[in-house]
């Protein structure tokens, strides 16, 4: 026993010395590197095709959207009995992506994780960017996205207000806090680093600019006490906001009695689907960044392999979702619920479950590896199969359960036309073309928390003590 | 604000300010001006450092206070506004629950908790920081800006009580600080 204990430790030691930020640097080389990416004056040729086809993609999802406006929403492939098909489906997914930003800030700080410093901040522009995306679909459901605001609760000339028994509700404000709260979270970290481009922006719009945003800030000890505070606070609230906002988008589904729809499973199992598609995302794109911009020294093996690991754990859960989903289906005895497990698998969207049980459960498998953990090319591919799956989850569960559901005479079949390919396409585009922007004016990792991880920043405690 | 009033006659100087390399030499420098009584005075790092604040002598931060409130005050403001709505301004009837069937309300209320709180965390930081603060006169020190990079910085304040131009530059200078320069004002 005490032999086993002592060995353990002693074999992990190896791995677990990849570092959080490559031995060598210093407060100068932190702030240079990561800050130059922003104040460059020659922009990378790459980066304008880039930019210039995320433009176009977004022109088509403009388009998409006009020609929705003008035509009504009948130019989508959803009508009765499936009214919820890929607007609803994209939604859940791009809400899921976007809980990965507000994981990694805020759990991660909660549990001292130092690995979150190098990959906070994108992974939170990035949950800005698909939240972004996903309020487009329910916006645009709606048919005449200008009357959107009768959702909210307002005094009004008909003298009506919203059910606040309806999930859809809770819907409405889960997901306007979670942006709301996702941007405050996400311009307060970035304060610092706004005072730290304002001081090394070379042209005076850079600094005007920075400055501006910066507020003023001047790196007194007194702003960073009361900034960590708040910093903290934020992460400690963002927490069970996180958790809240998919088991929200979950109870839309749950609190009917469609079967495949009526589960108590839902809430948990859609949070951890969320974090597994938002890691997975963040593995996406966080790869060819990573390359693109020579980030190696800042987001080390130990940062990619640690997602793996997180996006394994999350799988597993989603993986043990379906099983039950399946068993409950079959040992509830309930004849409708047992059909809407065997229609789902062997129905006419057999393929979706099918890919999806392929997509989501076998593919993370290879994750058990760690040669293919630090293997950044299986990952890439891993991460865009998961991508993948978890759209192929939300198909599933929104078209899958509609189509056929208590009384045969209102069967249906959904197939989607180019206007809901064009316009989930567009949205990929936008997303991007934010993120483009994101990594072209903003500093992509935090400079300052950077700074703190570095051996020169420690204090010593014979100093510390003054008095 | 006051005591800028009656110091208007002395020259026109913020402060004295001396630069470190390190962040314990700050710390130290710090401790050591407030044990010689110096009280209006800040520090300035790149990063934040937590001996700092004691050094400094800073009181604890009132934020979790306004957080709390602001928190308590977006409860009662979303359960009211459920309650309200469903029960008195148009009151709905679902299924033959009654019009506040508080389990269906804690959701939206839940939620405008955390709006409330995370609002009043940006807001309240904002305020207690004095910002936006569009000027500040420390920024007059040439060397200022390296206090987003590598440098530590010690200013000690005019409006100090104890300061005085000459016998305030004796005491920095035995800092060990890089550099001990004025700050306009």
């Amino acid at each position: 026993m005490a032999n086993g204990v002592q060995a353990v430790p002693d074999a992990r030691a190896t791995t677990e010395l990849v570092p959080v930020i490559t031995p060598g640097h210093s407060f100068v080389s932190v702030t240079e590197k990561i800050s130059k990416i922003v104040l460059r004056k020659d922009t990378p040729i790459g980066w304008f095709l880039l930019f210039a086809l995320t433009l176009g993609v977004s022109g088509l999802l403009a388009t998409s959207l006009g020609y929705l406006v003008f035509m009504g929403i009948g130019i989508w492939g959803n009508n009765q009995p499936v009214g919820w098909a890929f607007d609803i489906t994209n939604f859940v997914w791009w809400i899921g992506i976007g809980h990965a930003g507000t994981l990694i800030s805020a759990i991660l700080l909660l549990f001292r994780q130092q690995w979150r410093t190098s990959i906070n901040r994108f992974a939170e522009a990035m949950t800005l960017a698909a939240v972004a995306c996903a309020g487009l679909f329910p916006l645009f459901h709606t048919g005449r996205p200008w009357l959107a605001y009768w959702l909210l609760p307002y005094p009004n000339t008909m003298g009506m207000w919203p059910n606040f028994k309806s999930p859809l509700v809770w819907d409405v404000f889960a997901v306007s806090t979670y942006l709301t709260v996702s941007a405050l979270f996400w311009y307060t970290g970035l304060i610092p680093d706004l005072a730290t481009m304002r001081d090394n922006a070379k042209s005076r719009i850079g600094r005007r600019v920075y400055g501006l945003l910066a507020m003023g800030w001047r790196n007194s000890a007194y702003h960073w006490q009361h900034y960590e505070v708040a910093y903290l606070l934020l992460a400690g609230l963002s927490t069970p906001l996180v958790v809240s906002v998919h088991s929200v988008v979950s109870l839309d589904f749950a609190v009917s009695v469609l079967p495949g729809w009526h589960t108590t499973v839902f809430p948990p199992y859609f949070v951890a689907g969320a974090i597994y598609s938002g890691f997975a995302m963040v593995l996406t794109l966080m790869i060819p960044i990573r390359a693109a911009y020579g980030l190696q020294d800042f987001i080390t093996m130990r940062h990619i392999e640690n997602m793996a690991k997180v996006m394994l754990a999350t799988g597993l859960i989603v993986g043990y979702g379906y099983s039950l989903e399946a068993f409950m289906a079959w040992y509830s005895g309930n004849r409708y619920e047992t059909f809407m497990m065997w229609n789902r698998m062997t129905g006419p969207y057999w393929w979706s479950y099918a890919l999806l049980i392929l997509c989501n459960v076998v593919t993370p498998a290879f994750l058990w590896s760690k040669k293919v953990r630090t293997s950044v090319g299986a990952l890439f591919v891993i991460s865009i199969v998961v991508n993948i799956g978890m759209w192929l989850e939300r198909f599933v569960i929104v078209v899958t359960s509609l189509h056929r559901d208590f009384v045969p005479s209102s069967w249906g079949r959904f197939s989607p036309t180019i206007w809901d390919f064009s316009t989930y396409i567009g949205t990929l585009g936008f997303f991007l073309m934010l993120l483009l922007l994101f990594v072209r004016f903003l500093p992509m990792i935090s400079i300052f928390e950077m700074r703190t991880l570095l051996p020169s920043a420690k204090v010593d405690e014979a100093h510390g003590h003054g008095h | 604000m006051a005591t800028h009033m009656t110091q208007s006659s002395q020259p026109a100087v913020h402060g004295l300010i001396a630069e470190f390399d390190n962040p314990n030499a700050l710390v130290a420098a710090t401790a050591k001006a407030h044990r010689d009584g110096y009280r209006k005075m800040d520090a300035y790092s790149p990063y934040p450092i937590e001996e700092l604040r004691h050094a400094l002598g800073a009181p604890a931060s009132r934020l979790p206070v306004i957080v709390f409130i602001g928190g308590l005050i977006g409860a009662a403001a979303g359960f009211s506004l459920e309650s309200w709505a469903n029960a008195v301004a148009y009151p709905l009837n679902v299924a033959g629950k009654p019009y506040i069937s508080w389990p269906m309300f804690i959701p939206v209320t839940f939620e405008t908790t955390v709006l409330f709180a995370s609002l009043s965390a940006v807001v309240g930081m904002l305020a207690l920081n004095r910002l936006p603060q569009p000027y500040h006169p420390v920024f007059n020190h040439a060397r200022f800006s390296a206090a987003s990079t590598d440098r530590f910085f010690l200013c000690i304040e005019a409006r100090d009580p104890k300061f005085d131009l000459k016998r305030t530059r004796a005491f920095m200078d035995t800092l060990g600080a890089l550099e001990v320069a004025a700050v306009e004002g």
